[in-house]
């Protein structure tokens, strides 16, 4: 037997102070204090009409946030400290947190969209305000003074002119009912609270605004953070799961004999399509997976090959449709149009493939309280789908969200998540539940393809009269748009619970923000049948700003498609019809960082040339459906192109950006930088290989990534601060122009456009025969 | 299983396993050293590494058996929280990573590379880092950062 050396839970939750997950910016440590006990038989859901919801406050002054938005890994939670730090008046050290912890935390929906700073900091800034007004109020009676009189800082109420006369926040909330009712509005994303205390004027600002460091950073570099994965309770198993050998492959018979002989192994399971094995430590799981002989049926030939997958989509019927925009006639103006400019573009399935390939605890309590510990963005509606999946009422589950690696959407930690708790039910004890590198890029949700044509109009002077977009894409949202409910993991799809809960999510343009004003336009856009319905490794959900990317690529190719045949600078062309002040400063701001030069592409090629040189751009602005604020990015590229072999290199990026009043502007710029290099690597590497019954991306190998040799040696941000305009989301936004300013340069140094995502050497060096000599 | 006796972080621990069982499982789930961690188990992105006699290697890929009688060094073990190495105060400096979930590779291989090559061209520590995956795209601030560690350590830092 192993030498094991695992805290007991008393020990655990001694040392780790708790019941509470979350971080502490009062100390260096950041220990999430993982719950080692079982849950309470019953836990109350915190009502975010009370102010104790979202706040508390402790005698020594330490100020406990909760919130249902967890980290993802881009700074939301020091973001969140600086908003409630200073509504307060407090130290940002004094404030810690609890995030999405279904048993404290209110839902606001989980992480999504970008719109945690956007939408999810709302009611925090607000019950920060309601409590620093009831505080202060309750130090004026303590204190004898009216409170216009009063002032705080660091948490100690004071009278103007007289410091003497002070009380702490930690003294005054013994006596202050914070559970004073606050005005609840919307719900999810949307929910907000109001009371009598007003928040600051921005202008008045001091700790929002301020590049203070990450407080997850540097626990994280020492090695004293703790992740998802190391979340351990006693008498924790190990599973693994064994995925089916293809698309619609059934169970037909699993023969455990060669499993028996490893030590430490416990159990087989096995559900429907479901298997999996479970073990007393990770490496005996891990051989009992490989040695357990699993036969299947003849996976089903459900994918079209490869190479006829845009074709496939363009000839099926489309499940649903729906026009986005309409302006003028824009059939009737293409028709009488002098010149036309059409052209299609391609966008492929991709994979989160995220660092960590997924890893789950959950301990399953039919009769009690059911703990699951996930990293999943969305820990509210895992309760609910994890409630649907054991047939219990919502409040006998409780999830815990503990951060794991980066998600970008809903990669497949909420299927680790059920994977866990099927496995936790079938042996009566928890398991820890840890994918492969293979579950996770072959099995791993899938962002969606996408195709877009599009036509242009101009008029004899050149002017655009009239612009088509249609598209057609399989849905964003097959899977998991809400994880909650049972049909959309994995896990309830291969146990034969069908999924009902997918939506139609359109790759739309201009619905959210529109970016151009043209006389004459049409959108449309088309959802494709998904290839299989059930189980299906390319079955999609939400990756990092879902469809943005591959619609942007095409609207902002084929705006530079425009521009040249006009012979109009890609700048000025963009300005000339973009009405949007914002918009329009962003272009500006990056053509003056990058010394752009304003000329019409493609630049003059210099035939003799192997290796030649680009820049393009591409403008962004992206909301979110039903949000009032949109950020707008312009993004240049500066490329490199081989003409010999086709290969392009990224030599600058200069990313203008403005997403409202910034918060912490360091942070920012370390997540757009981080964006601007994901984006990168999507758009010229990523694509998910398959054949006719599986996906054949199962690593890194198979599913390149950019590598310390594609990313550019300069990347240039400006930040437009609009600290009297509410915070829009970031992150997402600068990753949605990316591919077309890449695209947008190889055509400004090559006279070549490439169409089809990503822009591998292949693809553009078979755009480069094309191109006949002048 | 067979006892085996490995060297981490400057202590001794005798462990009875299966001598095939990577280094990586023995670490997380004997040793309870959490810090290498789980990417790919194939080699391929580096958030599984450690320092084996100073060299990074992939804790994922190599038997507990070939690490006897070695130096085995995780992040845990490369600084003391109250006096971090100067490649993870470089590191702090610079605000590198987002989730940081790789960054195990990224610290411990520019370690390495620092100590055989005090300064390293822009090339060559590109091609020193070639092999890590930083799926986040950290890579503009990791540079910054091993640029940073390597004026730091030239200074004597």
């Amino acid at each position: 037997m192993a030498t094991k050396i695992t805290l007991s839970r008393r020990a655990f939750v001694q040392e780790t102070g708790g019941l509470l997950i979350g971080f502490s910016m009062a100390s260096s440590t950041v220990v999430p204090c993982l719950l080692g006990v079982s849950s309470p038989a019953t836990v109350a859901i915190p009502s975010p009409s009370r102010l104790d919801a979202w706040l508390r406050i402790a005698r020594d002054g330490t100020i406990q946030v909760f919130t249902g938005k967890p980290e993802i890994g881009m700074g939301v939670g020091t973001a969140f400290a600086q908003i409630v730090a200073e509504e307060l008046d407090v130290p940002v050290e004094h404030i810690q947190f609890v995030m999405g912890d279904t048993a404290t935390t209110v839902n606001q929906g989980g992480v999504g969209g970008s719109t945690s700073i956007m939408m999810g900091s709302k009611p925090l800034r607000n019950a920060s305000a309601n409590a620093r007004y009831l505080l202060t109020q309750m130090a004026s009676r303590r204190l004898g003074v009216s409170p216009e009189r009063l002032q705080v800082r660091n948490g100690i109420v004071s009278v103007i002119g007289d410091d003497l006369k002070s009380v702490g926040y930690g003294d005054l909330a013994n006596g202050v009912d914070l559970n004073d009712t606050l005005r609840v509005t919307g719900e999810g994303f949307f929910l907000n609270v109001e009371g009598p205390g007003k928040p600051k004027d921005p202008s008045s600002y001091t700790i929002v605004g301020r590049s203070i460091p990450r407080v997850d950073l540097r626990p994280k570099i020492l090695g004293q953070f703790k992740y998802v994965t190391d979340v351990r309770v006693e008498g924790m198993l190990h599973g693994r799961v064994i995925r089916p050998s293809g698309v619609g492959a059934a169970l037909v018979r699993v023969d455990e004999s060669a499993t028996k002989d490893i030590p430490g192994f416990v159990k087989t399971v096995v559900k429907g399509n479901f298997v999996g094995v479970v073990s007393e430590n990770e490496w005996a799981a891990i051989r009992a997976a490989k040695a357990l002989k699993v036969t299947w049926t003849a996976p089903q030939m459900a994918f079209p090959e490869q190479r006829y997958l845009y074709q496939q989509m363009r000839t099926a019927t489309p499940k649903a449709t729906k026009e986005t925009l309409k302006q003028g006639d824009a059939a009737a103006a293409l028709a009488k149009a002098s010149r036309k400019v059409e052209a299609s573009y391609e966008f492929p399935f991709q994979s989160h493939a995220t660092m960590g390939p997924g890893c789950a605890v959950a301990d399953v309590h039919l009769d009690g309280m059911t703990t699951v510990w996930s990293g999943g963005q969305k820990p509210h509606d895992l309760q609910k789908g994890f409630a649907e999946l054991l047939h219990v009422d919502l409040d006998k589950v409780r999830v815990i969200w503990v951060e794991d690696a980066g998600s970008y959407g809903r990669p497949g930690f909420e299927d680790a998540a059920a994977d866990a708790v099927v496995l936790s039910q079938a042996v009566g004890k928890p398991v820890r539940v840890q994918w492969s590198r293979e579950d996770m890029t072959a099995w791993g949700c899938k962002g969606p393809a996408v195709i877009c044509d599009l036509a242009a109009g101009l008029d004899t002077h050149g002017d655009v009269t009239a612009v088509q977009f249609t598209s057609r894409a399989f849905s964003g949202g097959e899977t998991m748009y809400r994880p909650s409910s049972a049909g959309n993991y994995l896990a309830g799809q291969l146990t034969g619970i069908p999924n009902t809960t997918g939506i139609d999510e359109f790759a739309q343009w201009g619905a959210e923000a529109p970016s151009y004003v043209f006389r004459n336009l049409h959108a449309v856009a088309h959802v494709v049948p998904a290839f299989y319905g059930t189980a299906s490794p390319l079955r999609t959900s939400h990756l990092r700003d879902p469809e943005g990317p591959a619609t942007t690529f095409a609207v902002e190719s084929f705006i530079d498609e425009v521009a040249a045949a006009a012979g109009v600078d890609p700048i000025e062309f963009r300005i000339k019809y973009v009405d949007d002040a914002r918009a329009k400063a962003v272009l500006t701001a990056a053509a003056e960082k990058a010394g752009w030069d304003a000329r019409p592409s493609p630049k003059k090629l210099d035939k003799a040339a192997e290796i030649v040189q680009g820049r393009g751009v591409a403008l962004a602005v992206r909301g979110i459906t039903g949000g009032t604020e949109a950020t707008r990015v312009a993004t240049i590229a500066e490329v490199e192109v081989n003409r010999r072999t086709g290969t392009v290199r990224v030599r600058r990026f200069v990313c203008a950006h403005d997403c409202g009043l910034i918060i912490n502007p360091d942070a920012l710029r370390s997540t757009i930088a981080a964006n601007l290099v994901q984006s990168l690597s999507r758009s010229l590497k990523e694509e998910v290989m398959f054949d006719r019954r599986n996906v054949t991306s199962v690593d890194w190998n198979t599913y390149p990534v950019a590598r310390a040799s594609d990313v550019p040696s300069q990347v240039d941000i400006v930040l437009l601060n609009r600290p009297e305009i509410p915070s829009s989301g970031a992150g997402e936004p600068s990753t949605r122009g990316t591919a077309a300013a890449i695209a947008n340069a190889i055509f400004d140094a090559t006279g070549a456009r490439v169409r089809q995502a990503p822009l591998t050497p292949a693809r553009v060096k078979a755009v480069l025969g094309t191109i006949q000599p002048a | 299983m067979s006892r085996a006796s490995i060297r981490v972080n400057g202590q001794v621990h005798v462990v009875d396993v299966d001598p095939k069982c990577p280094l990586l499982y023995v670490l997380r789930d004997n040793l309870a050293l959490n810090n290498p961690r789980f990417g790919c188990g194939l080699g391929q992105c580096g958030a599984c590494t450690v320092l084996v006699d100073n060299r990074a290697v992939r804790s994922c890929v190599v038997p507990v058996s070939q690490v006897v009688g070695r130096e085995v060094v995780t992040l845990e073990g490369l600084g003391p929280p109250e006096k971090p190495h100067p490649v993870q105060q470089a590191f702090i400096e610079e605000q590198t990573f987002q989730c940081g979930y790789c960054l195990n590779g990224w610290v411990l291989t520019t370690k390495a590379l620092l100590d055989k090559n005090p300064s390293p061209t822009d090339e060559e520590m590109r091609d020193a880092l070639e092999s890590l995956v930083c799926r986040c795209g950290s890579h503009v601030r990791i540079f910054a950062a091993v640029r940073r560690a390597a004026q730091a350590m030239r200074a004597g830092g």
